[in-house]
């Protein structure tokens, strides 16, 4: 290996994770591990109606018949999944008020993530639903949104004041029976957003919810569930950043998305979980099921850039049902050290004249594995679907790995399917002509790497545009020794 | 300026500059010549800090600095300018964002203020404009697409927007048409000032009715084994190196 390449790895392995850092806030917990009455204790803790109990305790029993998927190209160490603790909240001294009454410490958190939760989200045109650990803590811009009929709040509110649309949509899209994961996460989810956009409204803003983990040893099992009702339309951001633990910690979502008749939605993700230590000590285990129904006309972008985790397990998907539907699916994933990730995406043509693009970009540097794995699958009936595929792999060093597992399945013989892929790495002829130009290893690494992924960057929101840009570089820092 | 002492480098085992020596001081123009594999682009490279290239013994001196100590991007933000005979294409990276990033080092190496953007974009439009280059490609990724006369014009725009103290050129006048030719030795005539220097390391002749050179230095296989005035260069058109390297080899 030459010189250069060498230097490289080393640097990029010893940089740290920037938002390793922890909060002391007060946190209720139960005990650890689970059974039926956890899942009743986590029920009645939320206050919730006998309904949705029955239904997490029929998820529960549902999940005990099933064992984790061993499919993906990972090594995922077995998990006891009676050491976890499935349910944290931070403790509400009283209610609040206003944002004066947000502990100060957990506001410090906020500002540390730069999360604009206060008034600069008015300029920025952002609503955010800041989800700390598994309660939502303050919910903004509700106000403007009711105004137009847009509902956004936190899942538990959801099922106490709009049951009907939770009994009609949640579990639609990814039911408890789809998988280990969406099963146990039905049984056990904390919280999570809720966001209906009613007939004909155009969302104004961006809505936007951060994620955080924050208590030790805590699962966090988020349900996030949009509605565009027909010709409706809305732009969904989520950001994630996590500080650092020695232990793992498992976080198994479900976001589910319904776009009705002519309806659109961008649900744009912004991934930076604990990825581990550079020796791949901890860090997050991410397996999240994330999937959109089309109905017909209908648009679902998703676009995701994924720094983070110590193990990704994610296929954001779209059954395109509906006539003329559209789906995409634009990512980043990238991975360093130890790092593992399996991620892609699923196209499922069902309706006439549906039109699916992928455009996979995997970065792979440090002793990382990195795979696409990806699946068109157009059904008989599916007149004239259509799919473009594009997945890239770029290799930082010589120990990393790079894996594509293109599926294709047609059914229907008018179906046009491409599928294009390269492997590339960055080359010492670029790095050189960087550095002769003055800038340095590091910063020629993240300009090459950010104009490899500048497809994908060029979809996402303009604001989010830039954090992704910051977490890719973030994740290459220190790339000269 | 520049000041090259009994220089040597390898590449895998194999010497290629065997002894190099060569004094460059402001206001001079150099140019260096010889048959293919004499090691001309080596010597770019290596005065670059190519780290393809191991110095195997010598020295070099740079504005007073210990040249062969210094990075790649500390050379070049003391001024030392490589244009590059094969420009490198970086697909995804504007023209505008690299040079944007390059001179905000540079000046930010050199304690200078950095540009507001308008100041940015004034500069650009000046400085494209002494290669003739079309404004809309600085919107493209770095060199993807461009047509051979495009690349080497782009080179001596980005050699414009960065004013060094010293450039060397690599052969920017192989693959030009006649008036691309005319256009990119112009432009670099136009950069000359009694500050700076520049080093062309070229085969033809030609390029020298342009940037008329003080000195013109013959390498052959790893030392420079004759140095005359412009003259030499126009010889060397008419007869070839044959007579030096028979020189040479009797030696």
């Amino acid at each position: 290996m030459a010189e250069k390449d060498k230097e490289l790895l080393e640097s990029i392995e010893n940089q740290e994770y920037k938002y390793g850092f922890t909060s002391d806030i007060e946190t209720e917990t139960i005990p650890c591990g689970l059974n039926e009455q956890i899942v009743r204790l986590i029920s009645e803790k939320k206050g919730e109606p006998e309904w949705m109990t029955q239904r997490r305790l029929e998820a529960y029993r549902h999940w005990l018949t099933l064992a984790p998927p061993t499919w993906a190209h990972l090594n995922i160490p077995p998990i006891d999944f009676q050491q976890i603790i499935y349910y944290a909240a931070p403790k509400p001294a009283k209610k609040l008020q206003s944002m004066d009454e947000v502990d100060p410490e957990l506001k410090r958190t906020f500002d540390k993530l730069g999360i604009p939760l206060e008034e600069q989200m008015a300029l920025a045109g952002v609503a955010v639903d800041a989800v700390m650990d598994s309660v939502s803590v303050k919910t903004t811009f509700k106000q403007t949104l009711a105004e137009k009929g847009i509902i956004f709040c936190s899942m538990s509110e959801a099922i106490r004041d709009y049951p009907e649309l939770i009994q009609k949509y949640l579990g639609s899209v990814v039911p408890h029976t789809d998988n280990f994961y969406a099963a146990l996460n039905m049984a056990v989810f904390s919280d999570g957003s809720f966001c209906y956009i009613p007939k004909g409204v155009r969302c104004p803003m961006e809505l936007s919810t951060y994620f955080r983990i924050n208590a030790a040893g805590t699962g966090q099992f988020e349900r996030t569930l949009i509605v565009a009702d027909e010709g409706a339309y809305v732009s969904y951001l989520e950001g994630c950043t996590a500080p650092r633990r020695d232990e793992n910690q498992l976080h198994a979502a479900v976001v589910e998305i319904v776009v009705e008749r002519d309806g659109e939605v961008k649900y744009s993700t912004v991934q930076n979980w604990y990825p581990g230590d550079k020796e791949g000590r901890g860090g997050i285990y991410n397996f999240v099921t994330k999937r959109g129904i089309c109905r017909e006309n209908a648009r679902l972008s998703w676009t995701q850039v994924e720094t983070g985790s110590a193990i990704t397990w994610k296929y954001p998907s779209c059954i395109l049902a509906g006539d003329n539907s559209v789906g995409e699916f634009y990512s980043v994933a990238m991975t360093n050290h130890f790092q593992q990730a399996d991620t892609g995406t699923k196209m499922i043509h069902v309706g006439r004249n549906t039109r699916s693009r992928i455009v996979s970009k995997g970065i792979s540097a440090g002793r990382s594995e990195n795979s696409y794995r990806g699946l068109v699958r157009v059904v008989a009936a599916a007149e004239n679907a259509r799919n473009y595929s594009q997945c890239d792999s770029l290799l930082i060093g010589d120990r990393c790995g790079a894996h594509t597992f293109p599926v294709i399945d047609s059914a229907n013989p008018t179906a046009v399917v491409e599928h294009e892929a390269t492997t590339s790495k960055i080359s010492e002829e670029q790095l050189f002509y960087c550095n002769q130009r003055g800038l340095s290893t590091e910063d020629a690494v993240g300009l090459i790497v950010n104009g490899y992924a500048r497809e994908v960057l060029n979809k996402l929101p303009m604001e989010f545009a830039v954090e992704a840009q910051k977490l890719l570089a973030i994740s290459l820092e220190g790339s000269v020794g | 300026m520049l000041s090259v002492k009994n220089l040597r480098a390898e590449v895998a085992g194999k010497e290629i500059l065997k002894g190099i020596n060569l004094e460059v001081r402001a206001g001079e123009v150099h140019a260096i010549m010889g048959p293919n594999g004499s090691g001309k682009s080596t010597l770019a490279s290596v005065l670059a800090g190519n780290e393809k290239f191991t110095v195997t013994g010598g020295e070099a001196t740079f504005l007073g600095r210990d040249l062969l100590s210094l990075s790649i991007e500390e050379r070049a933000c003391l001024g030392l300018f490589l244009g590059f005979q094969y420009p490198v294409e970086i697909p995804g990276v504007s023209m505008a964002n690299f040079m944007k990033m390059a001179v905000a080092e540079q000046r930010k190496y050199r304690g200078e203020a950095p540009l507001s953007p308008a100041e940015f974009l004034k500069l650009v439009r000046e400085k494209s404009a002494v290669v003739e280059l079309d404004s809309k490609l600085i919107s493209r990724s770095v060199n993807e697409g461009f047509s051979g006369g495009e690349k080497k014009k782009n080179e001596i725009f980005q050699m414009a927007m960065l004013e060094p103290k010293l450039a060397i050129l690599d052969e920017t006048d192989s693959g030009l048409d006649i008036d691309a030719l005319r256009i990119v030795a112009t432009g670099v005539t136009r950069l000359h000032t009694p500050e700076n220097a520049t080093v062309v390391i070229t085969h033809y002749q030609r390029l020298l009715d342009y940037i008329v050179p003080d000195f013109v230095h013959v390498l052959y296989k790893g030392r420079i084994i004759h140095t005359g005035d412009k003259s030499l260069a126009l010889k060397l058109e008419k007869e070839g190196y044959d007579w030096l390297i028979n020189d040479y080899r009797e030696e």
